[in-house]
């Protein structure tokens, strides 16, 4: 216990004074300031529709939304902090090193990540903070309590979802001997799934990439209009009343999403923990 | 010392490694006692830092067993760590953090209390002269200044037994040196066992009491420095030539019975005398009393490279 808490303290330290995390975080908050200010002002132009005023703030805005940078940035969040955690120190030496103190393999590799999520989730925190305070600023109506709820869903839903890109990432830095190799997969990876979003956005083959899985899920927590996801008759789409779904109902929908993205995150943390457990330290 | 009081502090039996079908290390049986410095001596690729990882845990043995104070490297790793410190060949820190940062990431990863921490980490730093540069990132710090921080790094630790893998490859003469005393004198008075690999000869034999040489994954030979002699060449350490203007077997006889010579060869006017010490004094007295005139004496001394080189031809 006590390495992992000497290697987290440590690889959070190492994130948080870190140029590479300073440059995120200025990216991250630009983008949440530009599409708020975009949608706050065209949310006073337009609508005065009396629910869910402030949901709107995440959701509106043209051409990107605030929930579109998340979907497509999140992911780039999570592979810059893990594509070097594990093949940097084999490069430097300093795994061998750390390794011959004692602390648990696994805690090495478990430090890394709980590192790695705790500072997904304060940048994504701090910036759904920013984002709901500039807003209430500048539109001036409260978040009802459910608002908050379904802000709190997402928000967590979110760092699942950096979590996941992040065990990607540090799966790619357990596999791959060189820096730059995991770097370009992991970022070859997220090209791939973000054209395939672009591509495939409506056919229901593309709810097993995780960008379409994550941007149906947030849709529908933070649209409560949405109504369902699948194709649905016309017959049938006739007897739906237009009205927004409840909190329990709107997560009726997007629970399978929940699930798969957990596994994701899972899975991939899993394989990299068990390649980096059965590793060997070699002398070459 | 009688055996009874000595403590085994590395026991390997049978230790094997195969890697892709070769044998690295093959059936080695090594033992060293505590309070040792050790010459881990043989070419690269003689499977010396493959034995070290073994020893600490970090790679399993294919078959045998390696222990570190009874403890069993592969079953126990976190007990033997906790005991045994490592210096790797190529010596890693975090290039972007300071000297003392580093260091004190690893007094903590061993679980020292934060007064601990500072207390060890200043007085490592000072015992291997690197005081001035605490707070300045290791990436500025030249080879030699890694080498020593390596140092400071065990120093932080105080193992029972540390592992330095060429602890002298890459760095200047003048900083060999440096580097050599460091070891002995911490040796000595943290009463630490040192293992120190090495495929330089001279840098070994100038601190090791006990040798090991290994090739191709077998120790060939292993013991105290003056046995090995003793042993390689089937007789003593030194050789004198004596140059005198008439040899008569009166003066050989006369030689023979000094203490200490092994044996006589006459080679044209040219005596070689083989034996265990400088015996010079002694001789010339005896070719003086034995009515012999001196004209010249050289002597020489095997070297641990002559004993090391006969091992490798031989391997």
């Amino acid at each position: 216990m006590q390495g992992l808490i000497t290697i987290f303290w440590k690889e959070l330290a190492d994130h948080f004074t870190s140029w590479r995390f300073i440059i995120l975080f200025a990216i991250v908050f630009i983008a949440g300031l530009i599409t708020t200010y975009v949608a706050a002002q065209s949310i006073r132009e337009t609508v005065i529709e009396t629910q869910f005023c402030f949901l709107r703030l995440f959701t509106t805005g043209a051409p990107f939304s605030f929930l579109f940078f998340v979907v497509v940035l999140v992911p780039i969040v999570g592979i810059i902090l893990g594509f070097d955690a594990i093949n940097s120190e084999k490069n430097s030496g300093t795994l061998s090193r750390l390794l011959s103190q004692p602390v648990y393999r696994d805690a090495v590799i478990n430090g890394k990540f709980l590192a790695g999520v705790v500072t997904i989730a304060v940048m994504l925190t701090g910036i759904v903070m920013l984002v709901a305070g500039m807003g209430l600023r500048m539109i001036g109506v409260p978040p009802s309590s459910e608002e908050v709820i379904r802000l709190i869903v997402f928000l967590a839903l979110s760092i699942v979802y950096g979590a996941f890109w992040l065990g990607l990432a540090m799966l790619f830095s357990v596999f791959f001997h060189r820096v730059a190799t995991s770097a370009m997969a992991a970022i070859a990876t997220w090209i791939f799934f973000f054209l395939f979003m672009l591509v495939f956005a409506d056919q229901p083959i593309s709810r097993i990439f995780p960008l379409n899985l994550f941007g149906e899920a947030v849709t529908v927590l933070l649209v409560p209009g949405v109504r369902t996801l699948g194709a649905i008759a016309p017959s049938a789409s006739a007897w739906m009343i237009p009205s927004p779904l409840s909190l329990g109902q709107s997560l009726l929908i997007v629970w399978p999403h929940l699930v798969s993205i957990i596994v994701l995150m899972v899975v991939c943390f899993a394989i990299s923990y068990i390649k980096f457990m059965r590793e060997e330290i070699r002398s070459t | 010392m009688s055996e009874l009081s000595t403590q085994l502090v590395v026991e390997t039996v049978d230790l094997t490694k195969v890697y892709d079908g070769n044998k690295v290390v093959d059936g080695l049986n090594l033992r060293v006692e505590e309070g040792d410095i050790f010459g881990f001596l043989g070419p690269n690729g003689a499977g010396k830092t493959t034995t070290i990882l073994m020893l600490l845990g970090l790679t399993e043995p294919t078959s045998g067993m390696a222990y570190i104070y009874g403890y069993n490297s592969t079953r126990e790793p976190l007990k033997v760590k906790r005991i045994s410190g490592y210096v790797p060949e190529r010596i890693g820190f975090y290039e972007d953090l300071t000297a003392s940062y580093n260091l004190a990431y690893t007094a903590r990863l061993n679980g020292l209390s934060e007064e601990l921490v500072r207390k060890r980490v200043g007085e490592s730093l000072g015992v291997v002269g690197l005081s001035a540069v605490a707070d300045q990132m290791v990436g500025t710090f030249s080879r030699g200044m890694k080498q020593r921080l390596a140092i400071a790094d065990l120093l932080v630790k105080t193992p029972k037994v540390a592992f330095l893998d060429e602890p002298t490859s890459g760095i200047d003469p003048e900083g060999v040196n440096q580097m050599l005393e460091l070891i002995a004198g911490i040796a000595r008075e943290q009463r630490m066992t040192v293992i120190l690999s090495s495929h330089q000869l001279h840098h070994v034999q100038r601190i090791c009491n006990r040798v090991g040489i290994m090739v191709k994954g077998r120790m060939v030979v292993e013991g105290l420095l003056d046995q090995m002699g003793r042993e390689a060449f089937g007789g003593g350490q030194f050789s004198i030539e004596v140059q005198l203007t008439e040899i008569t077997s009166g003066i050989i006889d006369r030689i023979k019975q000094v203490d200490g010579v092994v044996g006589v060869d006459r080679s044209g006017d040219l005596l070689l005398i083989n034996c265990l010490e400088d015996l010079r004094p002694q001789i010339a007295k005896a070719v003086v009393d034995s009515g012999g005139s001196l004209v010249e004496m050289k002597i020489q001394s095997y070297a641990l490279e002559d004993i090391y080189m006969k091992y490798l031809t031989e391997a």
